[in-house]
């Protein structure tokens, strides 16, 4: 579970608090989805990170975009800011505690993987993610698109001269770094109880894990998001009681042997 | 501008107003939301030492204040130590803890410094949620008695109200006196162009460090005070809300201002306290989160930033003053 997630949040490579809630507000929308029109499972996938996709372009065009050009800690205190708004008013709408959404039947029970057993749901998430970013690199690396997005990142002055609206790939970016969290809501919310807290957790280790694999490529943050998930999965059988606290030992081992990251280079550490 | 104001004829009114709200505040409201206030004041204005004087933005800053309480409630509550033995050694863990947490953050700078702050708190905090036996876990400390502090006992709250004001004004005194000792203009001219102080001959990191570990024991000192006051310290304090919430204080004040982080703490407390009262009950956040919000939007200098700011317009048609 921990793996599809962190590896999808891994190459999101998010340093905001946003996608936490937008990570519980997908679910959301697949629960009361669920709750109010019966809508399906594998429909959720689709319907929740649009819905919420959509909410995150809002909320970049009308606030977010303000804050460019400043210290970029205050986007991330904006984005904190959301994160109180919208998880009270969840809290409001749909109480403290957590509700139960079921996944769909032909995803329960277990699978035989010839040496072990494998929940059948938990396998579905890994594809589900393996897939997902495989897509997202495709479309980074090898398309038009892609191309200029990568440029806008690296000199968006450049790439504004040459005649690209920037403004509009990075709200496009931003809308569909928000779809993609919702999505991982989504998938996560058969294994725990849909709550108002629940993108708290993921969104702190989500920071250890950008810290621990550095702004390199989107191949290192994949590969630090895959190898901390695979890690708290067998940390998690090991010495359970201590598993939350493992991804902030290696991150603080990482920091002290190489301060930029796994992937990182030095120059764009800072 | 800060120290124009701490040093003018206003900066002085100021501050006489800001005494006498404190002296009279347990006569008006809950004295025990009084010391909540004047904690968290004191918390504020460490916390903008870091923020505001050094320019770093600490996520994990209830690492401190949650710690520091902990340990104090502890020491009390399971070891019958007296108050000051208490307060002693929560100091004594903050600066330690400052220090490792220091010495690991400020490897890296911006938003990475705060997430690995916030990672760091973090740490703790599920530390503090496995060591049950110790912390309490989810039920907390509790503290029956607060001891005697020179043969004055402390358990009347608005006493301990008092004692609270009188170490909270040392504090911020002491911060004020850091931020306009040389060792502060360094710092200033850290936040302000850091590869000129590197230039300069300034070892950077150690100076960071040193605002770090100051900064963390003072807010320990806050979070004590916080903790003894309220006689009870729990996961809520060790949590990343609070370490959000006093970014929230500091910047909704004004940060750079010393008076800001104060304003800020009680507009934040006195708010949260009567929206609490309201129908939407602890969903407070909801009316905090929005006000920060628009905060950062629209007036990031804060309440006394923007007072100064707009002081500083009017009299510039005038004679020119020193900011």
């Amino acid at each position: 579970m921990a793996l599809g997630l962190s590896v999808i949040f891994g190459m999101l490579r998010i340093v905001n608090f946003a996608h936490g809630a937008m990570f519980m507000l997908g679910a959301f929308v697949a629960y009361y989805g669920a709750q109010l029109i019966g809508l399906p499972f594998y429909a959720a996938l689709v319907v929740a990170p649009v819905v919420v996709g959509l909410f995150g372009l809002g909320i970049e065009v009308l606030f977010l975009r303000r804050l460019y050009g400043l210290d970029p800690l205050y986007g991330l205190l904006f984005t904190f800011a959301l994160v109180l708004i919208i998880e009270d008013a969840m809290r409001l709408a749909a109480g403290a505690l957590g509700s139960p959404y079921a996944a769909p039947p032909s995803l329960a029970g277990v699978t035989n993987l010839g040496f072990t057993l494998f929940p059948t749901y938990r396998l579905f998430v890994i594809v589900a993610a393996v897939v997902v970013c495989a897509l997202v690199w495709y479309v980074l690396e090898h398309t038009p698109v892609g191309a200029r997005i990568r440029a806008a990142t690296e000199a968006p002055l450049l790439v504004r001269a040459l005649g690209i609206d920037t403004q509009r790939l990075v709200s496009i970016t931003f809308a569909v770094g928000i779809a993609l969290a919702a999505l991982a809501g989504v998938l996560a919310a058969p294994n725990q109880n849909v709550e108002p807290t629940m993108g708290d957790k993921i969104i702190i280790n989500t920071f250890a894990i950008v810290v621990i694999g550095g702004l390199g490529s989107i191949g290192g943050s994949v590969i630090t998001g895959f190898a901390i998930g695979l890690l708290q999965t067998l940390g998690a059988v090991i010495f359970p009681a201590f598993n939350d606290t493992l991804i902030f030992l290696v991150m603080i081992v990482v920091l002290l042997v190489r301060p930029s990251g796994l992937f990182g280079s030095p120059a764009s550490a800072k | 501008m800060t120290l124009a104001l701490l040093g003018s004829r206003r900066g002085t009114a100021a501050a006489i107003i800001l005494a006498v709200i404190g002296l009279v505040l347990p006569w008006f409201v809950y004295p025990v939301l009084a010391i909540d206030i004047v904690a968290y004041a004191l918390f504020a204005v460490a916390f903008d030492l870091l923020l505001g004087f050094t320019g770093l933005l600490s996520f994990g800053h209830a690492l401190f204040w949650g710690g520091a309480g902990y340990v104090a409630t502890i020491l009390i509550a399971k070891a019958g130590a007296p108050f000051a033995v208490a307060v002693v050694a929560a100091l004594a863990y903050a600066a330690l803890s400052a220090l490792v947490v220091g010495a690991i953050a400020i490897r890296r700078q911006g938003i990475y410094f705060a997430m690995i702050t916030l990672a760091l708190a973090q740490l703790q905090y599920f530390v503090a949620f496995q060591l049950g036996n110790l912390t309490g876990g989810e039920n907390g400390v509790q503290v029956s008695s607060r001891g005697t502090l020179f043969g004055v006992a402390l358990d009347n709250d608005k006493v301990f109200y008092y004692a609270v004001l009188v170490v909270a004004a040392l504090g911020v005194w002491f911060v004020v006196r850091v931020v306009r000792s040389p060792f502060g203009a360094v710092l200033g001219a850290m936040r302000d162009n850091e590869q000129r102080a590197v230039a300069l001959g300034f070892r950077v990191d150690r100076y960071k460090l040193v605002a770090f570990v100051l900064s963390g024991t003072l807010a320990g000192l806050a979070g004590v005070l916080f903790a003894v006051g309220n006689r009870l310290s729990g996961l809520d304090g060790v949590d990343w809300h609070t370490s959000g919430k006093v970014v929230i204080m500091t910047i909704l004040g004004g940060i750079g201002t010393v008076f800001g982080p104060l304003v800020g703490a009680g507009v934040y407390e006195s708010l949260d306290y009567f929206v609490s009262k309201t129908p939407i009950g602890d969903k407070t956040n909801i009316v905090m989160g929005t006000i920060f919000a628009v905060c950062v939007l629209l007036f990031r200098r804060g309440i006394v930033g923007e007072l100064l700011a707009l002081r500083t317009k009017r009299s510039s048609t005038g004679s020119e003053r020193a900011s």
